[in-house]
């Protein structure tokens, strides 16, 4: 079997058996995965060439829209979903409407002071919201079954899991259909978009309500499985987290969203424990160390060393790279 | 709502404003020559706070005059500057002005990430307040109102002097000419043998330096914690979003409305006061989306 098939196939089994084999692991490959797919809503953007600052908004929207959810008679682990999901549709479809008319650094800046204005609501709020204490959401019913806490933390990694693969290969098709690659379009070039007679804003405002639903599941799967959610997942740190996982797994990739946010995750477990005081630090040195010296991340990594295990398709890629890097050079010039 | 107390809002709004200024004609100075918006910008002014008010209240804890705060505001602006400003660009930007915007502001936003942890590392979680430097100036009355003559005259007059002096600068002087020139068309200006890498150097220095100032001059008017730098930035891109990146003057125009409208919320709408500044930045950006003063960028096919 080709190895570049085999790779995947057995970084999905084991994935799958991390409760069989590892049970400690569980929970924190649970945080990883969601985060996982919060992180590809950022990845998606950036495939448009933009980046957010501040799409901990809908991560931090999605989970407290849940928590009001269970809160109330609604009281189901996929109602919750939905009810997040719902909850972070709306919210990117008004934020989006406003973010999508800029570009570059405003669109950047922007995501960022809309978090910040969600964040000051959330503290300041402290009677409807619990302020900087946040929220308790207990543990859900699942269909209408209440479970103990093991099988439910067990259901709850498989459904991250099954959201993570399901929602990946949706985002892949996604990008590859028609207006995916339109989206993609908004990076390379907007103007030649624009002169198609596509409207470049309502492209963008598509895949930026699709980033914030990815985020907002994301959020849900973060705080069911925490029990709590607190305004810090709306804090520009957990934005910057997002962005750093973005980019470390490869900027634009699918798959290295996962990677990275599994990578970051086991990581900050081991690492924290002595860097805790200097975490941001460390995230910054290394992001500056990613940007300069290795900018396609993780997946960049993976790709040369399996072009030095397979060469035959080595060589289709560079081609396919050179080619590229022509037409880049040619659109440079213009 | 009666006399005193419109008074009083305004004279809040005007001395925040003044600060706000402060910060984000460094910012947009920056901008507008090196075309980088500097995220890390926000930390040169916590940093700047964190330096005047724990040299300072050393200072006076020994038992020296406190009327040395004032010059420890001046030379914690230059240690900024000097001593991070000038190895943000030497080191990091030289490397990636020819990169992506996105590219950019990731390096900037990674630059904000370690000195969020710096501050934490040097001067821990507990919150520093040092406001000798006020009490020292002493009451204004006007109209009936007393106000700190701090932050009634000293800030706005600071404020101001720092708008016209950088006007003159970037009109009069050589090196001002030499600025304005690059920020027009740095590769003309290269042409003519303009060194364009000590103009970028000199004016990244001097915007870090006007933020460092900010924060020397806000730390006797508040404690100086954690996220101060945080709110900065998003704050003072506020600002200069509203009035378009790059515009000095356009700066303070926007940083009076901002610094008015969010004291009538304070007055008027408490619960509402962090959110005023972000609703004036977005009424002006729905309707002028380059800001007040800004133009329409050119679209390149």
């Amino acid at each position: 079997m080709q190895i570049r098939i085999l790779i995947p196939v057995l970084a999905i089994l084991a994935l799958a058996l991390v409760p069989m084999l590892a049970p400690s692991l569980q929970v924190l490959m649970t945080l990883a995965l969601a985060k996982g797919i919060a992180v590809m809503g950022v990845t998606l953007l950036l495939r448009a060439g933009q980046v957010s600052f501040g799409h901990a908004l809908f991560f931090g929207i999605a989970a407290y829209a849940a928590a009001f959810a269970a809160a109330s008679n609604l009281d189901d682990l996929f109602l919750l979903l939905f009810v997040g999901a719902a909850g972070a549709a709306v919210s990117g479809l008004l934020v989006g409407l406003f973010v999508v008319r800029y570009r570059g650094i405003f669109f950047g800046m922007l995501n960022l002071a809309f978090s910040m204005i969600f964040w000051s609501v959330l503290e300041k709020f402290y009677h409807l919201t619990g302020g900087a204490d946040g929220l308790r959401l207990a543990r859900p019913e699942v269909l209408g079954l209440a479970l103990d806490r093991a099988p439910f933390e067990l259901l709850l990694y498989y459904l991250a899991l099954a959201l993570t693969l399901g929602l990946g290969w949706f985002a892949t098709r996604w990008l590859g259909s028609p207006v995916g690659q339109l989206f993609q379009t908004v990076k390379t070039n907007e103007t030649r978009l624009e002169y198609l007679g596509i409207s470049a804003q309502a492209t963008l405002l598509k895949g930026y309500i699709l980033s914030a639903v990815l985020c907002g599941l994301g959020g849900v799967l973060v705080a069911t499985a925490q029990g709590i959610v607190t305004p810090a997942y709306a804090y520009w740190i957990r934005s910057g987290e997002m962005v750093f996982i973005a980019v470390l797994g490869g900027v634009g990739s699918i798959p290295g969203a996962v990677a990275g946010a599994i990578a970051y995750e086991v990581v900050r477990i081991y690492a924290a424990a002595f860097a805790a005081d200097v975490w941001q630090l460390v995230l910054g040195a290394f992001l500056l160390a990613i940007i300069l010296f290795a900018p396609s991340g993780l997946m960049g990594i993976y790709g040369a060393l399996m072009d030095r295990i397979s060469p035959r398709r080595a060589a289709a890629r560079e081609e396919k790279t050179s080619a590229q890097a022509a037409v880049q050079t040619k659109e440079a010039r213009t | 709502m009666n006399l005193s107390l419109i008074l009083l809002a305004v004279f809040d709004g005007v001395s925040y404003a003044a600060l706000v200024f402060m910060v984000a004609v460094g910012l947009t100075l920056i901008f507008g020559v090196l075309r980088i918006l500097n995220v890390a910008h926000g930390s040169l002014y916590a940093i700047g706070a964190y330096l005047t008010a724990s040299i300072g209240g050393a200072v006076v804890a020994a038992g020296y005059s406190p009327i040395l705060a004032f010059p420890l505001m001046l030379i914690a602006a230059a240690l900024v500057g000097v001593l991070l400003g000038a190895p943000i660009e030497r080191l990091l930007l030289r490397r990636i002005y020819a990169k992506s915007e996105v590219l950019q502001l990731l390096v900037t936003f990674a630059v904000f990430m370690i000195l969020e942890d710096v501050q934490r590392l040097v001067w821990g979680n507990q919150p520093y307040f040092e406001s000798s430097a006020l009490q020292l100036l002493g009451n204004i009355q006007v109209f009936g109102v007393y106000y700190t003559s701090y932050q009634l005259v000293l800030l706005p007059v600071v404020a101001l002097l720092t708008l016209i002096g950088l006007r003159l600068f970037l009109r009069r002087t050589l090196t001002g000419k030499l600025i304005t020139a690059v920020t027009e068309d740095r590769e003309a200006a290269r042409s003519i043998g303009i060194d364009a890498d000590r103009v970028y150097l000199m004016t990244f220095v001097l915007g870090a330096a006007l933020a460092g100032l900010g924060g020397a001059l806000a730390s006797p008017t508040t404690s100086v914690l954690p996220g101060i730098g945080a709110e900065m930035i998003v704050l003072s891109f506020a600002v200069v979003a509203t009035a378009g990146l790059g515009r000095i003057e356009g700066a303070a125009v926007a940083a009076l409305l901002i610094g008015l409208g969010r004291s009538a919320a304070t007055y008027a709408m408490p619960e509402l006061q962090v959110l005023v500044p972000y609703l004036i930045m977005l009424a002006v950006l729905l309707v002028r989306p380059e800001g007040l003063f800004g133009t329409p960028a050119a679209r390149k096919i």
